[in-house]
């Protein structure tokens, strides 16, 4: 400071000692902070432990061969959560059906915003007919309630987990091209856009640089709520066996199976799965309200 | 200056907001008096807490923020320790506030008329024949034309002028002692500011009220106001009549803050620079505020103001300074 | 150095205002209307008016950055709204814009030095490392250090952000930049950085600047001339001292008593108008200001006032102000 003048100094902008902190930083800083989305976080990551280590930890055919000796056995040290109908133990069904729950929530959520997401970018930077087109049929979609389309679709494909997956991926991907829409409008209207414009940088790549990562934050949002209903969509599609089918554990399916058995005073048969269904769908939907109050306030210094 | 002639005083008022990333020390111990019928001007940058002062006189600090030592002395009380029911029998009717943005203080669903109306039901318990009438006397004196038609209006049918104007009707409602004016005509175009301007200047002469005006402007501190506090960083800097801030300003800032602004039929070759930008008010410097951005600091090369945090103290008749170099 | 730059004539902008159940075009806002003007190698043209005056939509039109209705402009004789493709692309790099808001100009998800050399990116510098280069060396011309490229926009101050878009627009080495109320936005402090930066900068590199702003005070300090603008027409244009000591226009004078001077003892008489600006929806037929005129009378209501030379380009449009008759 000694050598310039005031002037000089004047001339410049004071420095920034802080560390660099990304926008994606700071908000996983406050995220980390945030109660719900601690738990919800805990939940999940105990869920994809589970679904990670159950194949390694219990061979295949532990969860598929029946053994009617066993068969619905209370829980007891051999048995935790007890046994099904065939005989088989349900905390090894249920470890091995988080593989199926939460792969199909997050693959076909994912298949969905993607397609959604492209949708709506494109409707909202086109405008016009093809905006009208798209959108209308978006509306269509919507007009029907999700879980029967998604029966519809996988009544007429034929019940199987990828035509289910398909099924949910369907009825959601309206609401990721209608936030998509909105969001590529709303965002239109910023000076950073028009400055981009009046750069000489083409639409496609303002798309792609500036909009599309500023529609992220409700896009995430809306893709962790949206793995909550998918499992629990996957799980309805299972209990009326237009999911998965045996001999594979899915959630739903092995409510289905259970269910018949509650009179006989089988409740393990039953609670178990549908804790299991609770619990993930808890923490996806916690994580996400989480996520939506930590993204929600804009980014000021 | 007597306690008797002082309407309000202020004595190191700290108001800190307590966010995630740390304390906000928005005020920062402030001292100020107004006095009976005078027009106090508050001026300084954003951020330098000239609206939080105003609100903390009001008591409508929410959360994150609270006063959290200081008193505000208003007719023998102090407003700080007031319970909030006492302090709705001086709110709206004894002090009363007007804001930047008029629009949004008025509530949409309802026609103007009910609005002021309100003010006089609540603190004036004036039946609604009464009031109604007294609404469009109201109105017309803050120079709303046919009054009677306009009290029926929604606030989204009003101009930025007019809903300013239905404010200054609401907050003159009662006959305060106090008007506490934030930033009354900023979001206002100059040729309604003027109007504003005029009809406050007006109002003033014709009642006894008193206004604290807040603003960022030192041309409407320079046609409005006979007394004038500069606010930099929570704190008063300097406090003294409005002819000798302008004629000899003391404090670096508002020397520095004068020469800034670009004045009509003045020009010049390059404005004054006041280099960097205000402090971090989580992370203040040790010492004065203004001291990294002082150019007499550099040129006097004084080493106390980065340590020692200066006075704010009298050098004159009715003229305090906060700097080492009047020490 | 009297050539002309930019030539603006007969720049109309009509928005659409939609309603009604089925959104159907329901009345025009007329924003610009007829404006013509030009702007010379080198100058700096102000262009002053309240909010709704078409101030920013003219700005903005002149770039082509929003469709005008009609009128044409020219830039070093090249038509603006005729260019396509490539064309329009390669005038990106002669006209540039600073904006208002030094918060929603910058995209906040990307490090500014990525934003300052966007454009060049766009117009294909290929190199990471040019670019980079590139965006030091014009952080420095604005008065910041090349450790501030990395950063985000949240992690600047007002003043610092507006000196990144100035940046920004720098970068392409612009001959003309369009200056859209680049101040009114910040604390008198760091307006005074700011305007300071953009006259060095505009002696620097040979810029024209059309500056737009509302306040009168600041426009003095920066044009050499300056055009007035109300509801969406040209009411008065003429070099700014001419303009400041002799304001011919019933408009132009109550703008200027109106504006409060930093002067205690300044006694000035203020003409205070009267009423609110007309919305541009249905503007009054006649001369446009004439529902707030002080002086208005019944020719106003009905003929519109053409903007004609007083003399010495002092351009007026009032029928009071009638340019000395012609010697023969």
């Amino acid at each position: 400071m000694n050598d310039i003048t005031f002037d000089e100094i004047s001339q410049r902008a004071e420095a920034i000692t802080t560390p660099v902190r990304s926008p994606w930083a700071v908000v996983l800083r406050r995220l980390a902070r945030h109660r719900s989305a601690q738990m919800g976080s805990v939940l999940i990551l105990f869920f994809v432990l589970v679904a990670v280590l159950a194949p390694i930890v219990y061979p295949y055919n532990a969860i598929v061969d029946s053994n009617p000796v066993n068969r619905l056995k209370p829980p007891s040290a051999a048995h935790l959560f007890g046994t099904d109908s065939l005989g088989r133990d349900i905390l090894v069904r249920i470890a091995h059906g988080a593989r199926i729950s939460l792969g199909v929530g997050v693959l076909s959520v994912l298949l969905a915003a993607v397609v959604g997401v492209l949708l709506g970018l494109i409707a909202g930077q086109a405008g016009g007919w093809l905006d009208n087109l798209l959108m209308r049929g978006m509306d269509i979609l919507m007009a029907v309630p999700d879980l029967l389309l998604a029966i519809v679709i996988v009544a007429i494909r034929g019940p199987g987990l990828g035509n289910a997956l398909l099924a949910i991926s369907v009825v959601t991907v309206p609401g990721y091209a209608r936030l998509a829409r909105s969001m590529a409008i709303s965002l239109r209207e910023n000076d950073f856009i028009m400055a981009a414009r009046s750069l000489g940088v083409s639409t496609s790549e303002i798309l792609r640089t500036h909009i599309l990562p500023n529609s992220l934050s409700p896009i995430i949002v809306q893709f962790t709520l949206g793995v909550a209903s998918a499992i629990l969509e996957m799980a309805a599609l299972g209990f009326l066996g237009l999911g998965q089918q045996p001999p594979w554990p899915e959630w739903g399916a092995m409510l289905s199976d259970s269910a018949k058995f509650l009179g006989a005073g089988a409740w393990w048969a039953l609670t178990f799965p549908g804790l299991a269904i609770m619990l993930s769908v808890l923490g996806f939907n916690l994580l996400g309200d989480g996520l939506r109050d930590v993204l929600d306030p804009r980014l000021k210094r | 200056m007597t306690q008797t002639d002082n309407l309000l005083q202020v004595k190191d008022l700290k108001t800190y907001f307590f966010t995630e990333d740390g304390i906000v020390h928005a005020v920062d111990g402030v001292d100020f008096s107004v006095k009976r019928g005078e027009i106090l001007g508050l001026v300084g940058e954003s951020g330098c807490g000239k609206s939080v002062t105003s609100h903390s006189i009001m008591r409508l600090i929410g959360q994150p923020g609270k006063i959290i030592g200081g008193e505000i002395w208003f007719d023998g009380k102090d407003l700080v320790q007031l319970s909030e029911r006492e302090l709705r029998q001086i709110r709206g009717n004894r002090i009363s506030m007007i804001f930047q943005q008029p629009t949004s203080c008025l509530n949409p669903v309802f026609q103007v008329k009910d609005q002021v109306l309100e003010v006089l039901q609540i603190h004036q318990q004036m039946d609604r024949q009464h009031g109604t009438a007294r609404v469009h006397e109201l109105l017309k004196m803050v120079g709303i034309s046919d009054p009677e038609r306009r009290a029926k209006a929604y606030p989204h049918e009003l101009s930025g002028g007019m809903a300013q104007r239905v404010m200054i009707a609401m907050g003159l409602a009662c006959t305060p002692e106090l008007l506490i004016a934030d930033e009354p005509t900023t979001a206002l175009d100059v040729t309604i500011q003027a109007q504003i301007l005029e009809l406050m200047r007006n109002l003033y002469r014709n009642t006894n009220t008193a206004i604290i005006l807040i603003t960022h402007d030192l041309g409407v501190v320079a046609d409005m106001c006979q007394r004038v506090a500069v606010m930099y960083a929570g704190k008063i800097v300097e406090q003294t009549d409005v002819r000798r801030l302008f004629r000899e300003p003391k404090h670096p800032y508002t020397q520095g803050l004068i020469g800034a602004v670009p004045v009509l039929g003045v020009v010049k070759d390059r404005l004054e620079v006041i280099p960097g930008s205000v402090p971090n008010l989580i992370d203040l410097p040790r010492g004065c505020r203004f001291a990294p951005r002082c150019r007499a600091r550099l040129e006097r090369g004084l080493t106390i103001c980065a340590e020692e945090e200066p006075a704010l103290r009298p050098i004159g008749l009715d003229h305090a300074v906060r700097c080492w170099l009047y020490e | 150095m009297t050539e002309n730059l930019l030539e603006v004539r007969n720049l109309t902008k009509y928005f659409p205002v939609y309603g009604g159940v089925l959104r159907r075009v329901q009345g025009w806002v007329k924003a610009v209307d007829n404006v013509s003007f030009t702007v010379r190698r080198g100058e700096c043209l102000g262009l002053v008016g309240e909010s709704g005056c078409g101030k920013t939509t003219v700005g903005r039109a002149v770039l082509k950055l929003i469709p005008a209705t009609s009128g044409q402009v020219l830039f070093e004789g090249r038509d603006v709204f005729s260019l396509q493709g490539p064309d329009l692309k390669a005038l990106r790099h002669d006209m540039q814009i600073v904006f208002q808001d030094p918060y929603s100009s910058l995209d906040p998800r990307m490090p500014i030095g990525e934003s300052i050399a966007e454009g060049l990116k766009a117009h294909g510098m290929r190199s990471a490392r040019q670019r980079q280069e590139a965006a030091t060396e014009m952080l420095r011309k604005v008065g910041l250090e090349a450790y501030h490229a990395r950063r985000y926009p949240h992690e600047f101050s007002g003043g610092q952000r507006q000196r990144i878009g100035i940046a920004r627009a720098l970068a392409m080495q612009p001959k003309f930049i369009v200056c859209d109320e680049p101040v009114s936005a910040l604390d008198v402090s760091i307006q005074a950085q700011v305007l300071n930066i953009l006259r060095d900068l505009q002696q620097d590199f040979n810029l024209t600047y059309l500056f737009i702003a509302h306040n009168l005070s600041v426009v003095e300090h920066i044009s050499d001339r300056v055009a007035v603008m109300y509801l969406g027409k040209l009411v008065e244009m003429a070099d700014r001292e001419t303009l400041y000591r002799s304001p011919q226009h019933p408009y132009t004078q109550a703008l200027m008593s109106a504006i409060p001077i930093p002067e205690p003892d300044l006694k000035r008489e203020h003409i205070v108008l009267g009423g609110e600006v007309p919305s541009p929806l249905r503007p009054p037929a006649g001369c446009r200001f004439h529902t707030r005129c002080p002086l208005a009378f019944d020719r106003c209501r009905t003929e519109e006032p053409p903007l004609l030379d007083l003399g010495n380009e002092h351009m007026v449009a009032c029928h009071l102000r009638q340019p000395p008759p012609i010697d023969a």
